[in-house]
């Protein structure tokens, strides 16, 4: 297998609070190989988002840190990588789209500002070209009337079409990875299918590799690869999505794809996991599932569970789960 | 645009009536007969009467009010008793002093005060950040005469770099009328920097826990770009609100600067004429200050217009 | 001083007595609002004591003029072989007073007018057009032209300053006011029939209390610092009656000589008004954390 494009090991973030530092997310570890699509699933505060920020060392300054782990990316360290280093990584080889488009965007600068910005800092273009490269991204993005579009400010445009320009700003440079951050959960519903679509048709078009997160299983399921499920700031599962869909192995993630609505079989009732995520310097012991399982048992409120391949490339955290293959 | 400033001029309008009638009111708030405290109390009484004629004061309320009207909409603003002038040529004299003062203190005060409140926010929560607030709030603590004064002992009267009082007009000579005007604008900037400085490291603090920020730093921007250029273009926003304020602090100080450093400009011009009793000069030197003012807000609001695309008047 | 009229506040809700209780912990601890708060009970104490120093503040002897600070006499002594101490311990009284009343009526008033105006929308335009006329006038310009026509006396002082401060607190309260009458709770108060003055004294008025608190503490601050001006420019407290800023007027014509008599009560305005200005900052960030406005 060719090396992965990004490698995750191990990495763990922690913010400061009132109280000390809390982890938020602990001992991450995963690849994304090129033109790979990796969605990562979880609720919020499951520490999907800060595991994205931390490709690119985009948490808030001084109040994070690293105290352990690596983002390897072209043979460096992007959490111990200089600042200049990680400033011609960002926007050029990977770049990101947000998750709320309404504020994602600078109000006080046009659009074309905001796209030719990123072109003319990373491939030197002039004012003329980086204007009409914008154009052109513009139309990539699918968004009527481009040339018009171009010179409008963001609270001219809809929250779908918004969104359309921060696409268009990130793959302004033809990323080798694209992050979105739930990107169509501030969107309507009809809105959302069409910006999926665009992501979709653009990932094949430019061979970039994605990772998506959202805390919808439907999303991800229609859209990745393969899934990544994050419960309290680790990871429980990782899988190819049909494996994952077929046979889910985490109890989480069972709890997950039984609250999903199905489209067939009429009105059912939904399933709900019970009790709430733990913040993160709560105190408990073993799994940090256990106490909302309902398998769990004694090993479960001892022992911290390992993730542990069980077969193929499906991997899983969970005791008694993996207690049957030993790991492999 | 056009149509801008014809809309912000008709919300102007009312202001300006309430304005001339707040400075009416400001002359019958006098105690007993206004013409015998303006007269003198050892005035005869044919003295009293010629006063309180020439003043108007003989006639109904409302009559004087509407006549004092309608003399403003003439342009007519009076005349000061003790100088024998028109309110208006006597200001004519002392305004470019007075705007010399407000203007080379607002000439500090913008870039320092832009400058250190933005610092303070990059760097918030760290020594420079408390350091630069706790300047802020001792310039918006002190009061302005009084350090003017220590100022004065220190580098006009100890040090001899400034001359303590008195102005000389820039066309007679430019470099003379800067250091007449340094120490005074310096000591009138105190409170402006301060003010201005925590004013603009709040909008900054504001304007940078925003997401559009992180989109800019995730875009590879420098830390310069991101926050002189995505930051401080939102900020600036909330900054242009303050310009109405600060230029009416610059008004009011330079009436207290002023009389430290005997400079012959229009507070000064004031408070010699509150000591002589001259009301109608007071009266007329509110009206113009409060008619600046509403125009000083206007051209805010338009700029205001102009830096933030989200406000549209169409 | 109008900037606290820009920021519209987020209303917040009417505080529950836990957290009441949540927010009085955090103001406790809050580095800024301790630090004011011993500043200004200190001055409190200084001007309640005064007498304590068994000296009449206005005792001349002349015998004993221009005497620099010494263990007799601390802060030396005046002009008049006052002691500069015991009238800057009175004064405390006078200048804290005078600021207090001004913060309390501006802010009281203020409110009052606000409420009217976001209550009631006939009489919004005139009472708001009234306030701009106001706020038109440098605050100072305005005060000074106030107490000249009323006579240099303490009373006039605070008159005038509340007439000056009172626009920006109108303002405030109205802005928020304008933004708690559209939320839910409000309209499904308006819709039961609540009379208007009840939901002006239960629902408005209360929501409108934290940033006003805030804006007061500054007036108060702004206040003390306009005392001494109007004094400084002779229309202020008259002497002998002593006040911070006309102790300073009073020394400023021997400054070179004998500058004991100027230096102490400027430094005494400029830690009044240093700590109100710490004890607002903390009020706001703990009260009002998105009412981000400097004082």
């Amino acid at each position: 297998m060719a090396a992965p494009l990004v490698s995750l090991d191990d990495v763990t973030v922690q913010f400061r609070t009132d109280r000390g530092w809390t982890t938020a997310v602990d001992g991450i570890s995963f690849d994304i190989a090129e033109r790979d699509c990796v969605g990562v699933v979880g609720e919020s505060g499951s520490g999907k988002s800060v595991t994205a920020l931390s490709l690119l060392r985009l948490h808030a300054r001084g109040t994070s840190r690293f105290p352990r782990g690596q983002v390897r990316f072209g043979g460096q360290d992007l959490l111990t990588a200089p600042e200049r280093d990680l400033r011609r990584i960002r926007g050029r080889d990977i770049a990101m789209v947000f998750q709320d488009p309404m504020s994602s965007l600078n109000p006080v600068l046009t659009v074309c500002d905001q796209i030719s910005e990123t072109l003319r800092l990373h491939q030197g273009l002039d004012r003329a070209t980086a204007r009409r490269r914008a154009i052109e991204l513009l139309d990539l993005v699918r968004i009527p009337d481009a040339a018009r579009r171009v010179d409008d400010y963001p609270h001219r445009l809809s929250g779908g079409m918004r969104q359309r320009v921060m696409i268009a700003i990130a793959i302004a440079c033809r990323p080798r990875l694209l992050i979105a951050d739930e990107p169509t959960t501030a969107l309507d519903v009809t809105i959302q299918a069409q910006i999926l679509e665009l992501l979709r048709e653009l990932r094949t078009e430019l061979g970039m590799a994605v990772m998506l997160i959202s805390h919808d299983l439907g999303v991800i399921a229609e859209f990745a690869d393969r899934v990544i499920v994050m419960y309290a700031g680790r990871v429980v599962e990782d899988a190819p999505v049909d494996a994952l869909f077929r046979s889910p192995r985490h109890p989480y993630t069972e709890g997950l794809m039984a609250s999903m609505p199905a489209l067939e079989g009429g009105i059912t009732r939904l399933y709900a996991i019970p009790g709430r995520i733990p913040d993160p310097d709560e105190a408990i012991a073993g799994c940090r599932f256990g106490p909302r399982c309902r398998h769990a048992e004694a090993i479960c409120r001892v022992a911290v569970p390992e993730l542990l391949a069980i077969e193929g490339r499906h991997r899983v955290r969970c005791a008694p789960r993996t207690r049957a293959t030993g790991g492999l | 645009m056009l149509r801008l400033i014809t809309i912000k001029l008709l919300q102007a309008a009312p202001v300006i009536l309430v304005v001339s009638i707040l400075a009416f009111l400001l002359m019958s708030l006098l105690p007993g007969d206004p013409a015998v405290v303006i007269a003198g109390d050892q005035a005869s009484p044919e003295a009293i009467a010629a006063v309180r004629h020439s003043l108007g004061l003989d006639r109904p309320f409302l009559e004087r009010l509407g006549i004092w009207l309608l003399r403003l909409a003439q342009g007519e603003f009076g005349s000061s008793l003790m100088l024998n002038q028109s309110v208006l040529s006597a200001m004519g004299e002392r305004l470019p002093v007075t705007l010399s003062l407000a203007g080379l203190s607002l000439a500090i005060t913008l870039p320092v005060g832009i400058l250190i409140g933005s610092i303070a926010a990059y760097y918030r929560q760290t020594w420079v950040d408390s350091l630069v607030m706790t300047v802020a709030l001792v310039g918006v603590s002190i009061p302005g005469f009084w350090i003017a004064i220590l100022a004065v002992i220190l580098f006009s009267v100890v040090l001899g770099w400034f001359p303590s009082s008195g102005y000389v007009p820039f066309a007679q000579d430019p470099v003379l009328w800067l250091r007449s005007l340094v120490l005074p604008a310096s000591m009138l900037s105190l409170f402006q920097i301060g003010f201005l400085a925590r004013m603009t490291r709040s909008a900054m603090l504001d304007v940078l826990s925003q997401d559009f920020i992180r989109t800019a730093r995730s875009k590879g921007l420098s830390e310069w770009v991101t926050v002189g250029k995505h930051g401080f273009r939102n900020a600036l926003v909330l900054v242009i609100t303050a310009m109405g304020i600060l230029v009416s602090t610059a008004l009011g100080g330079s009436v207290v600067i002023e009389q430290v450093f005997a400079l012959p400009g229009v507070g000064r011009l004031v408070v010699q004429g509150i000591m002589a009793r001259d009301y109608p000069l007071v009266q007329g030197v509110m009206l113009i200050y409060g008619f600046a003012f509403v125009a000083i807000n206007l051209a805010v609001d338009v700029l205001y217009t102009l830096a933030d695309p989200r406000v549209r008047y169409d | 001083m109008t900037e606290l009229a820009l920021a519209v506040p987020a209303a917040p809700a009417a505080l529950a007595p836990r957290r009441r209780f949540r927010l009085m912990r955090r103001l406790v601890g809050h580095r800024s609002f301790q630090i004011g708060l011993v500043l200004l009970v200190l001055l409190t104490f200084a001007a309640i004591l005064a007498p304590l120093t068994g000296i009449d503040p206005s005792s001349m002897k002349v015998r004993l003029r221009f005497r620099p600070p010494s263990q007799a006499f601390p802060f030396g002594t005046d002009g008049f072989g006052r002691d500069v101490l015991t009238r800057v311990l009175y004064g405390a009284r006078v200048s804290l007073w005078i600021g207090f009343v001004v913060a309390l009526l501006s802010g009281v008033i203020g409110a009052l007018i606000g409420v009217l105006a976001a209550q009631f929308r006939s009489l919004d335009a005139l009472l708001m057009r009234i306030m701009d006329g106001l706020m038109s006038f440098p605050a100072i310009l305005l005060a000074l032209g106030i107490t000249a026509a009323l006579g240099p006396r303490m009373e006039s002082v605070i008159i005038a300053l509340t007439v000056a401060y009172l626009p920006a607190g109108a303002r405030l309260v109205r802005a928020s006011a304008l933004v708690v009458r559209e939320l839910d709770y409000v309209l499904a108060a308006r819709i039961a029939g609540a009379s208007p003055l009840r939901i002006m004294l239960r629902h408005i008025l209360p929501n409108s209390v934290s940033p006003l608190l805030v804006h007061m503490t500054f007036v108060f601050a702004y206040s003390i610092l306009a005392e001494a001006a109007l004094s400084f420019l002779g229309v202020g407290v008259q002497p002998p009656t002593a006040s911070w800023g006309n102790i300073i007027a009073e020394g400023r014509d021997y400054a070179t000589e004998a500058w004991w008599v100027m230096l102490f009560p400027g430094l005494a305005i400029s830690l009044a008004a240093l700590g109100l200005n710490l004890l607002g900052d903390g009020l706001r960030d703990v009260l009002d954390p998105r009412l981000k406005g400097p004082g």
